[in-house]
């Protein structure tokens, strides 16, 4: 890798002649980084695949037994992993339309002339600042049956939501709604404000009604941005552990990060669950591949 | 615009009002109901209907901060009298505070978790952007030989899940000694955030006018000199918007926090959650703990606030 950074540099600019070359000082720059990216996130990454193909258990003195790829063999015939994946994909969906919804239509409303536009928004944003894990525990109270607010304030008795199995994980998704509306929101708006404002009065000479204005010509126009957003908070609700880790420990709640922690930290299967881990990984990188691509695209404009 | 101010945008311009208010409130109800928590005797805390109206008190601190046991027999009163205001707080709630043999009170887990957290995220913020800004004037002026596949990279490592990273570093961590130290946690949360500082630096490098070097170049400076004395203190306000981002996300972090540290680093997000266990927990405690654990970043997140979207997107998108 620090080779492919040594090309050449004009060597006879006026730069080069003086104090150090400028090929010298963009290597001092670039190199540690790159070397220190290498070193503590490259290899361990090269150590846990070669642990991937053992039966090696962190808890044991024995030593790691090479298996092959039974781990993986054995993990993508395993229902229950399956059912991790399906739950995730539920609480993906279930969370980021719901901040899209949410995100969106604040920013629709704030997208207008607001007094103390500047101080809302940024009270409207703290959320997503805040710690998932600390935060996020607090929404235990709030969600408590017999005296949560949330059951007080929307007059739903001692309605259960955390430890109902088929409540917890929309709970959860509320919560994380809570948090990262915001960030949907924000993206929103630097979308709604760069819309043109000629084009609304165009379309308010021709009579257009609010939908037709609506569809063609804000939703197209927020769309890349929007889908930024979309792309972003799917990827990090794939990865959501704290908020679901803190909140519940039902096995309705169990995304892949929670089982992923419970199989290498609890179970102590550490082959397996570097198996495992490689799998979400090539997920989770195709899923950035996409992001960064939208977000050259976006930055093009 | 003046040209469509109708009576029906009026009205929808005050239904919009209306309605973000509304928003805004709901947003914020979870933090003030934190707030107004950590000010609660701990009988009103958990009351249906919920206590709004009450005479706020700073037991839930004193208790934050003081090792506390049951207490079996009420005080005499002469102990009574004899205490300090805050033991009285901690008396009336049942509990005594613990002293060692000197009679010295014992402090609560939490100091020692705050300042985990101070050390880790000051420490790896300073390594983070240091490193981060010097790589963003690496890529922002010189050109690299596939640059684009090494910032994919640099970015790359911050998209995965911290569980991924965690289970090979857990093993090399113990290997070598780096469980449960403040060292391990500054190297985890550096390169974690030093992606991150890359890309944002890198936006605020783009903006800063090549002239400037050249200009400080043609006056007879090296290349260095020109990079301390004309593009730092150019790049000052995107340096501190930077490091803010850094010292949030290190802030924040939990899971490796959970899965690196158990008590001697242990920082104060898995500490907080592991004070709830099982029982009733004094909620007026946790919510103490977590408004002083929110305080800074709320600060913060005003300071930012017109950066906000840049540090969210990577510096991509900018106003």
């Amino acid at each position: 890798m620090a080779t492919a950074v040594m090309t050449s540099l004009d060597p006879k600019s006026r730069a080069a002649a003086r104090g150090m070359s400028d090929i010298a000082i963009r290597n001092l720059f670039i190199v540690p980084t790159i070397v220190f990216l290498i070193v503590f996130n490259v290899f361990p990454l090269i150590y846990s695949l070669g642990y991937s193909f053992t039966d090696f258990r962190a808890s044991t003195n024995s030593p790691a037994n090479f298996v092959g790829l039974q781990n993986y063999r054995a993990l993508l015939n395993d229902p229950f992993i399956w059912n991790n994946f399906a739950i995730t994909a539920k609480y993906v969906i279930v969370s980021v339309v719901g901040q899209v919804l949410v995100g969106f239509g604040t920013a629709m409303l704030l997208n207008r002339t607001i007094p103390f536009k500047g101080l809302l928004t940024t009270l409207l944003l703290l959320p997503m600042m805040l710690s998932m894990a600390v935060v996020g525990l607090f929404w235990k109270l709030l969600y408590d049956p017999s005296f949560g607010i949330i059951n007080y304030a929307l007059g739903l008795g001692t309605f259960e939501w955390l430890a109902n199995p088929r409540m917890a994980l929309y709970a959860v998704a509320i919560t994380d709604i809570w948090m990262w509306s915001p960030f949907v929101m924000l993206l929103s708006l630097a979308g709604l404000s760069a819309v043109p404002k000629h084009l609304y009065e165009a379309a308010a000479i021709d009579r257009a009604g609010p939908f037709y204005t609506f569809f063609r010509i804000t939703l197209p126009l927020v769309a890349p941005i929007l889908m930024i957003a979309i792309i972003f908070r799917t990827m990090e609700a794939f990865k959501t552990f704290d908020l679901a880790y803190v909140l519940t420990s039902q096995p309705t709640t169990e995304l892949i990060s929670i089982r992923l922690y419970k199989m290498a930290f609890q179970e102590w299967q550490t082959g397996m669950s570097c198996a495992f881990a490689y799998i979400v990984l090539l997920m989770v990188l195709a899923i950035t591949n996409i992001y960064v691509k939208y977000l050259n695209k976006v930055k093009e404009r | 615009m003046a040209a469509v101010t109708t009576s029906t945008e009026r009205s929808l311009n005050r239904l919009a009002i209306v309605g973000v208010l509304i928003v805004t409130m709901i947003f914020l109800a979870p933090i003030y109901w934190i707030a107004s928590t950590a000010f609660k005797p701990r009988n009103l805390s958990t009351t249906i209907p919920p206590t709004v109206v009450f005479t706020p008190e700073v037991s839930p601190f004193v208790k934050l901060f003081t090792k506390r046991s049951q207490l079996r027999t009420p005080p005499t009163p002469e102990e009574y009298a004899a205490a300090p205001w805050w033991e009285r707080m901690v008396f009336d709630g049942g509990e005594k505070v613990v002293r060692d043999g000197k009679g010295n009170v014992q402090w609560s887990g939490y100091p020692s978790r705050f300042m985990n957290s101070l050390i880790v995220a000051i420490v790896s913020t300073i390594l983070a952007v240091g490193m981060g800004t010097l790589t963003a004037y690496g890529f922002s002026r010189f050109k690299v030989k596939g640059e684009g596949d090494l910032l994919f990279f640099i970015l790359s490592t911050r998209m995965l899940p911290p569980v991924v990273v965690a289970i090979p570093m857990f093993l090399m961590y113990r290997a070598v000694g780096l469980n449960d130290t403040h060292l391990g946690l500054i190297i985890l949360y550096t390169a974690f955030n030093l992606s991150f500082s890359v890309w944002l630096m890198k936006g605020f490098m783009d903006e800063i006018p090549k002239e400037y070097e050249e200009a400080a170049l043609v006056d007879g400076y090296t290349r260095m000199q020109a990079f301390f004395k004309v593009v730092l203190p150019e790049a000052a306000t995107g340096i501190a918007a930077t490091a803010v981002f850094c010292f949030i996300t290190a802030w924040n972090e939990y899971a490796f926090a959970l899965i690196m540290t158990n008590r001697r680093a242990q920082t104060a997000p898995p500490f907080i959650p592991s004070q709830v266990g099982s029982g009733l927990p004094d909620w007026t405690v946790i919510a103490a703990g977590t408004l002083l654990f929110l305080l800074p970043v709320a600060i913060f997140t005003f300071l930012l606030r017109n950066h906000l979207l840049r540090g969210v997107t990577f510096g991509a998108i900018r106003k």
